[in-house]
C-alpha cells in the first residue's frame, strides 16, 4: 500500500513516526556528526581564537609530525602487539569452552559453569585493574605468597616490568572476557537440531567426531562474523585498561595510540588539540580500512559477511 | 558383531572424551573462581591476615574492619551517592530515547527508514575522536556538570539494534494493520501496543545501559574536575590503581606495616563494596543479559 505511493505521500501519511525519529536524529546530529566535522582540525593548527573554523589550515602536518616522531615507532606496535596479542588468544579461547559446555552432560554442572564464568564481565576496568594490581603483589598477594612458599624467596615485580605488561594486559582480559564471549556462539549451537547429532550417532560417530563435523560447522558463519568484527578493532586498544594498567616502568610496552592521544590532547600542560586529533583520526581510518579490507577477504571465502 | 564392536570402542572413546571435557570445564570454572573468592576472602580477613599472605581460600582472623574503613570514607560515599544518581537518571534516559529511537526504526512503513538507520550505524565505524568531542561538550558548557554524565551517551547504537529487532521479530506487524483499521495512529500504537509487549526487551537494554553507567570511568575522567560531581569509579582510582597512602612518611616499622595491611584491606573490601551492586542483580536478569546478547548478534 504505502509502497506504492510517492514519497510525500508516505510522509504525509506517517508523519508521526518521523516526529518520533525527531528527537533522536537531532541527538545524533549533535553528539555524534559534530564531532565528525571537527575532526577538520586534524589539517588545521588549532588555536583557541580561530576554533575549529577559523584556524590556520596546514595540510597534512599534523599527520607528517606523528609519522615521523619516536612516539610514532613506539605507540603503533605497541597497538598492534597488543591488539594481536589479544585477538589470537582471546578470539579461540570462548569457541572451544562453547563447545565444551555444549558437550557436558550435566545440565545443572553446565549452568553453574555458565553462571560463574560470565560474572568477571560485569565487573568494571578500574576494579580488575585494582585486583591485577592486589593479586599480582610481589610481596602481598597471591602471586607473591605462592612464590614464596614454593621457592623461598620473594619474586621480582612484574607489574613493574614492561616485558610482562602485554601478558597481564591480554590474560586478565580473557579472564574477564572469555566466558560473556561464549554466548553468542552458545546462541548457534543450540540451532543445531537434534536430528543431525542421532543421525551420525548411527552411523557410528563419537562424540567427539560429531563436535567436530556437527557443531563446529554449525558455529562457523558466527565465527567468521565475530573475527571480522574484531579485525576493525585491530589499532584500538581500549584506552581504559591500558591507561589504568601504565605505570613509569612500563611505558615503553603499555603506551598506545588511545592513551597518547589524551595526553598530547588534554593531559599535558600545552594540550596539542590538531595534532591528538590527527592520531585519532589516523587511528579510526585504519580500522575502517581493515575491517572492510576483511569483509571484502570473508566474503571472497564464501562466508556472508557484515553487509 | 561388528557392528556391536564399534559402539563399544565408541563409547570407550566417549568415556575419555567427557573426562577430558568435565576437567577442562571444571579448570576454567576454578580459574574465574578463584580470584573472585580470594578477594572476597580477604576482604573479611584481619589486616595482619592480608599483610602476611595467610589468605588462601577462606577469610582468616574474621574481621570487619575493612568494611569499616570504607563506610568511613567521605569521598566513597560520595561517588556511591553520584554513581546511583547517574546511573538512575541515565539508565531511564537512555531507555526513553532508545525506544523512541527504535519503533520507528522498525517499522517498514517509516520514510528514510534505511537512511536513518545507516547514521546510526555509521557511528559505531566512526567517531569525531576524543579532541572534536571534548570541543563539543566545552562549547555546550557541558564541562562539570551533572549532564555531561547522561546525554552524550542517551542512545546506545548497541541497544538500539537489539531494542529494534525485538520488536521487528516479536511484534507481528499484522498487529499495526488491524490496529490502524480500528484508527490507532502511529504515535497510540507505540503507546498502546509496542511498549507494553516490549517489557522483556526494555529490561535487557535497561540493564545494559544501568551497569555501563555503573563502571563508566572514562567520561568522567575527562569531563569533570569537581571532586564533588565524581563518580565511584574515579574515586576507586585514587585508592585501588594510584596509592595514596605514602609509605616513606611513616618511621615507626609496626604501624607502617599495620598501616600497610589496612591498606590492602581497604582495597579489598572497597572492590566487593563497589561490585557487589551489580553481582546482586546479575543472578535475577542473566537470563535477560544473555537474551539482549543473542538478539543483538543477529543480522538485521
Amino acid at each position: 500500500m504505502s509502497s506504492r505511493s510517492s514519497f510525500p505521500d508516505q510522509v504525509v501519511e506517517h508523519w508521526q513516526l518521523l516526529a518520533f525519529m525527531a528527537l533522536p536524529l537531532a541527538y545524533l546530529i549533535v553528539f555524534k556528526y559534530v564531532p565528525m566535522v571537527g575532526v577538520q582540525i586534524a589539517f588545521r593548527k588549532f588555536t583557541a581564537d580561530g576554533g575549529v573554523w577559523g584556524s590556520k589550515w596546514v595540510g597534512f602536518y599534523q599527520f607528517r609530525k606523528f609519522f615521523e616522531s619516536y612516539q610514532f615507532a613506539r605507540v603503533l606496535p605497541n597497538t598492534i602487539r597488543l591488539s594481536f596479542y589479544n585477538l589470537v588468544a582471546g578470539f579461540p579461547l570462548p569457541i572451544v569452552v562453547a563447545l565444551c559446555l555444549n558437550a557436558l552432560r550435566s545440565a545443572s554442572f553446565r549452568k553453574s559453569v555458565q553462571t560463574i564464568i560470565y560474572v568477571p564481565h560485569f565487573i568494571s576496568t578500574v576494579v580488575i585493574v585494582g585486583m591485577i594490581l592486589q593479586l599480582l603483589n610481589p610481596r602481598t598477594g597471591v602471586y607473591g605468597t605462592a612464590m614464596m612458599a614454593f621457592t623461598g624467596h620473594q619474586p621480582a615485580d612484574i607489574l613493574a616490568k614492561a616485558a610482562t605488561f602485554p601478558h597481564l594486559y591480554v590474560w586478565s582480559g580473557v579472564w574477564q572476557q572469555m566466558g560473556w564471549n561464549t554466548i553468542i556462539y552458545t546462541a548457534a549451537l543450540s540451532t543445531v537440531s537434534l536430528e543431525l547429532h542421532e543421525a551420525a550417532q548411527i552411523d557410528g560417530a563419537s562424540r567427539f567426531s560429531r563436535v567436530l563435523n556437527v557443531d563446529f560447522p554449525a558455529i562457523l558463519p558466527t565465527a567468521v562474523i565475530m573475527l571480522i568484527l574484531s579485525s576493525g578493532s585491530i589499532l584500538s586498544v581500549g584506552f581504559e585498561k591500558a591507561f589504568l594498567m601504565q605505570n613509569p616502568l612500563n611505558l615503553s610496552t603499555s603506551e598506545v595510540i588511545s592513551t597518547y592521544v589524551y595526553k598530547v590532547g588534554l593531559a599535558q600542560g600545552s594540550s596539542d588539540y590538531s595534532y591528538a586529533t590527527a592520531i585519532g583520526l589516523f587511528n579510526s581510518l585504519v580500522n575502517m580500512l581493515m575491517l572492510v579490507l576483511v569483509n571484502g577477504i570473508a566474503g571472497r571465502l564464501g562466508h556472508s559477511g557484515l553487509w | 558383531m561388528a557392528a556391536s564392536g564399534n559402539a563399544a570402542r565408541s563409547s570407550r572413546g566417549d568415556v575419555a572424551f567427557y573426562a577430558i571435557v568435565d576437567t577442562a570445564m571444571m579448570a576454567v570454572l576454578l580459574v574465574v573462581l578463584y580470584p573472585l573468592i580470594f578477594v572476597l576472602s580477604s576482604s573479611f580477613s584481619s589486616p595482619s591476615a592480608v599483610m602476611t599472605g595467610r589468605v588462601v581460600l577462606w577469610p582468616v582472623d574474621f574481621s570487619l574492619e575493612g568494611y569499616a574503613a570504607v563506610f568511613r570514607n567521605r569521598d566513597v560515599l560520595t561517588g556511591y551517592v553520584n554513581s546511583v544518581l547517574y546511573m538512575s537518571v541515565g539508565t531511564l534516559l537512555n531507555v526513553a530515547a532508545t525506544m523512541i529511537a527504535a519503533y520507528p526504526l522498525s517499522r517498514k512503513d517509516t520514510p528514510l527508514r534505511k537512511t536513518f538507520t545507516f547514521l546510526f550505524a555509521f557511528t559505531m565505524f566512526f567517531s569525531g575522536g576524543l579532541i572534536p568531542n571534548y570541543i563539543l561538550m566545552r562549547g555546550l558548557g557541558l564541562i562539570d556538570t551533572f549532564w555531561v554524565m547522561v546525554l552524550p551517551g542517551a542512545i546506545g547504537v548497541w541497544n538500539l539494534i537489539v531494542a529494534r529487532t525485538f520488536i521487528q521479530n516479536s511484534i507481528p506487524a499484522e498487529l499495526f494493520e488491524a490496529a490502524s483499521i480500528d484508527g490507532c495512529s502511529d504515535a497510540r500504537y507505540f503507546r498502546a501496543v509496542i511498549l507494553p509487549l516490549s517489557k522483556a526487551v526494555i529490561a535487557v537494554i535497561a540493564l545494559y545501559y544501568a551497569v555501563g553507567h555503573w563502571n563508566a570511568f572514562f567520561d568522567a575522567l575527562i569531563y569533570l574536575n569537581k571532586r564533588a560531581l565524581y563518580p565511584l569509579q574515579l574515586f576507586l582510582r585514587e585508592v585501588l590503581v594510584a596509592n595514596t597512602i605514602n609509605p616513606a612518611l611513616e618511621i615507626d616499622p609496626e604501624l607502617l606495616e599495620r598501616k600497610q595491611g589496612m591498606a590492602d584491606l581497604l582495597k579489598y573490601s572497597l572492590i566487593v563494596v563497589s561490585t557487589v551492586p551489580m553481582l546482586a542483580v546479575y543472578p535475577f536478569a542473566q537470563k535477560y543479559f544473555v537474551k539482549g546478547a543473542m538478539v543483538g548478534s543477529l543480522k538485521g
